[in-house]
């Protein structure tokens, strides 16, 4: 009998042990790659200011990690972040993130951007316009070789960012580059 | 009990029979440009229904037979399958869902009224508008809208009332001490910008539309008796003071019916003989954004983008109509409709430009936009490509918008113009502009005020004249 207490004692302890590491890596919600460090680089973010109804180019110098992918998903999360900022001029919802981008040779990005940045984002069509000009201008200007990109929402394909601006096509690097220089000015 | 029951029965039958009252049939108004005509409802277990064979057979032709377990319904190429007490349909194979129970009665198929604006848009494969309220359903662009204006003149005795219609029309006239009614049971009037137009004038104050149990009506409130005569082709409704009463005090008299006898017939246009309607060349198409589920921005927590879109569009349409510049307004009530449907809509309209309508809770005056396309274009093959079907439009576009930013630029409104990816702009082989008013400077609150509206309606209604004055022939 104390030998089978033992026993169960010792199973009990090891079973709580696993349940505790589980619980752990669910609620575990950072990237999975590590954080950035080390040196930084200069490089061009295209920042909207809705009040202005503007898109304008601002330097930054921020860590980068070598990786071309992985490049082009530190600039979109920066931009991200910048949005969500309590002083931003281009607010978005809370939670808003780029998910994954994946580079997809000849010349296409897919930006990956979760449910709740395109369910919290405010809905028109200069605001929707500008985060979608933003997004692909930025990631465009510091990633040579982009020449279309395709957004999708939580992995799949949705009709709009919030109502209008159009998510089912791809855009083309050179339109958006043009409305962009169209966004820069008043 | 049972004797005072009885009693109570009793006296409110020979009420009644006493007054001659009897409750008003329940109808439902259905205006094509084929034939208008109006059904009775029933109602069952509390839903309005309507026996659909009869709903169809004016439009088409159309025969029904039933077995044991459906109701099979053929309307010239499609096949429909009801099955009594339930709420599926089958239409050449796809399912439609009816928000309540299909019913058999006396070998009559009864669908529920509220289903039938989508389940004919379905069949009929066009913009049906559905005001369930009034219970009228126009199919396709059928409505006849009006526009009213106070004249004054040295020359005679008062002021008149003119009231321009679209279309003819030939509404039931009756008068009273100070009121003239016009009751339109057979003409698909549609509903002006506010139910109350006011004239700011003693002598004939104001105007008010409504309509309900398939019929329009408007009411001209007077100081003193008003008598109509018509013109135009009865397309002119002019209202005056009776010449008899005109120098006198105005007199209570007893309400007076003017039968249909005493003016001329109606054309056969107003009667709906389809033959007697060439196709309508429309110079605009304008498309009210948004509409049913999808609500659009919230531009306030009470005030839905798509709400301000269908009043705005209704009142631009009022206003390029009334400068001669024919329109479709694609979306005329709270319907869904999705953007290939538009697009198609539209594309089949041959307009000379379509005008997408929508709002904003920021910035200020009009914001222009043309289509976002790649960069070189496409379609070079034989068949358009759906998705950049502007691109030979595109210059087009570009110069309606510099022309209307020039006019509105003219009228001190604010405008700033650029390219959106803004769907169904790039689907739309014609001149395409998508039109985004931003708020007065009382805030969004202000973009359903009716006289921002008008005041934006008209502006932008004056500013297209000019495009369309300079933009030239379509290509």
């Amino acid at each position: 009998m104390i030998a089978i207490a033992a026993g169960m004692t010792i199973y009990v302890w090891k079973a709580r042990a696993r349940a505790v590491g589980t619980a752990e890596s669910l609620t575990f919600q950072g990237p999975v790659a590590p954080p950035v460090s080390g040196s930084t680089e200069a490089v061009t973010l295209y920042v909207a200011d809705d009040d202005a109804g503007v898109l304008r180019a601002q330097p930054f110098k921020i860590p980068l990690p070598s990786g071309r992918q992985q490049r082009a998903e530190e600039l979109l999360r920066n931009l991200v972040e910048l949005y969500s900022a309590k002083s931003s001029y281009h607010p978005i919802g809370q939670g808003s993130e780029v998910r994954d981008v994946y580079l997809v040779d000849p010349g296409l990005a897919v930006i990956d951007i979760n449910s709740a940045f395109a369910e919290g984002h405010h809905s028109g069509v200069l605001v929707e316009e500008l985060t979608v000009a933003s997004l692909v201008e930025t990631l465009s200007a510091n990633i040579p070789g982009v020449t279309r990109v395709k957004f999708l929402v939580d992995g799949k394909p949705r009709e709009t960012l919030a109502g209008h601006a159009d998510l089912t096509s791809f855009y083309d690097v050179a339109a958006v580059h043009h409305l962009a220089t169209e966004l820069q000015s008043r | 009990m049972v004797v005072i029951s009885r009693i109570a029965v009793s006296l409110i039958l020979l009420g009644l029979l006493v007054s001659g009252a009897t409750p008003e049939q329940k109808r439902i108004a259905i205006f094509s440009r084929v034939t208008s005509y109006s059904l009775p409802v029933v109602d069952v277990g509390g839903q309005e229904y309507s026996g659909f064979l009869e709903v169809l057979e004016p439009l088409g032709t159309v025969s029904a037979k039933a077995d044991n377990k459906h109701w099979k319904l053929r309307y010239n190429d499609l096949d429909l399958e009801f099955t009594p007490n339930e709420t599926r349909v089958r239409i050449n194979g796809s399912n439609f869902v009816l928000s309540s129970p299909f019913l058999m009665q006396n070998g009559r198929g009864l669908v529920p009224v509220s289903s039938l604006g989508p389940l004919l848009s379905r069949v009929l494969g066009g913009p049906v508008t559905f005001n369930p309220a009034s219970r009228r359903i126009f199919i396709g662009n059928v409505a006849v809208h009006f526009t009213a204006q106070i004249l004054t003149s040295q020359i005679s005795s008062g002021p008149t009332l003119v009231m321009n219609f679209s279309a003819p029309v030939n509404p039931t006239i009756a008068t009273d001490a100070s009121k003239l009614r016009m009751s339109f049971a057979h003409d698909p009037i549609a509903p002006p910008g506010t139910q109350t137009l006011t004239f700011n004038n003693q002598a004939i104050s104001s105007a008010i539309y409504e309509e309900g149990n398939g019929a329009a009506e408007i009411t001209i409130v007077g100081a003193s008796p008003l008598f109509a005569k018509f013109s135009n082709d009865r397309k002119t409704i002019t209202i005056a003071a009776a010449p008899a009463v005109a120098a006198q005090a105005p007199a209570p008299a007893p309400p007076t019916a003017v039968p249909e006898a005493t003016v001329a017939p109606p054309p056969a246009a107003a009667q709906g003989n389809a033959g007697n309607f060439p196709p309508v060349a429309y110079f605009a198409v304008v498309d009210a954004s948004h509409g049913g589920d999808d609500r659009g921005a919230a531009l306030t927590s009470q005030l839905d983008e798509k709400d301000v879109t269908l009043s705005f569009g209704r009142r631009l349409r009022q206003e390029l109509e009334s400068r001669g510049l024919t329109t479709l307004l694609l979306r005329d009530g709270d319907t869904s409709l999705s953007l290939d449907q538009r697009a198609g809509m539209t594309n089949a309209a041959h307009p000379m430009i379509y005008l997408c309508l929508h709002a904003a809770s920021q910035g200020n005056g009009v914001h222009l936009y043309t289509a976002l396309l790649p960069s070189g274009g496409e379609n070079s093959s034989a068949f358009l490509d759906w998705g950049t079907a502007q691109a030979s439009s595109l210059p087009r576009s570009q110069s309606a918008v510099a022309l209307l930013a020039k006019a509105l630029g003219d009228s001190k409104i604010p405008v700033r113009t650029v390219s959106a990816p803004l769907r169904p702009l790039n689907n739309i082989t014609t001149a395409a502009i998508a039109l985004e008013i931003s708020p007065p400077a009382s805030g969004p609150a202000g973009l359903s005020s009716p006289e921002y509206q008008q005041s934006m309606a008209s502006s932008i209604a004056t500013a297209m004249s000019f495009v369309r004055r300079n933009l030239g022939s379509a290509p």
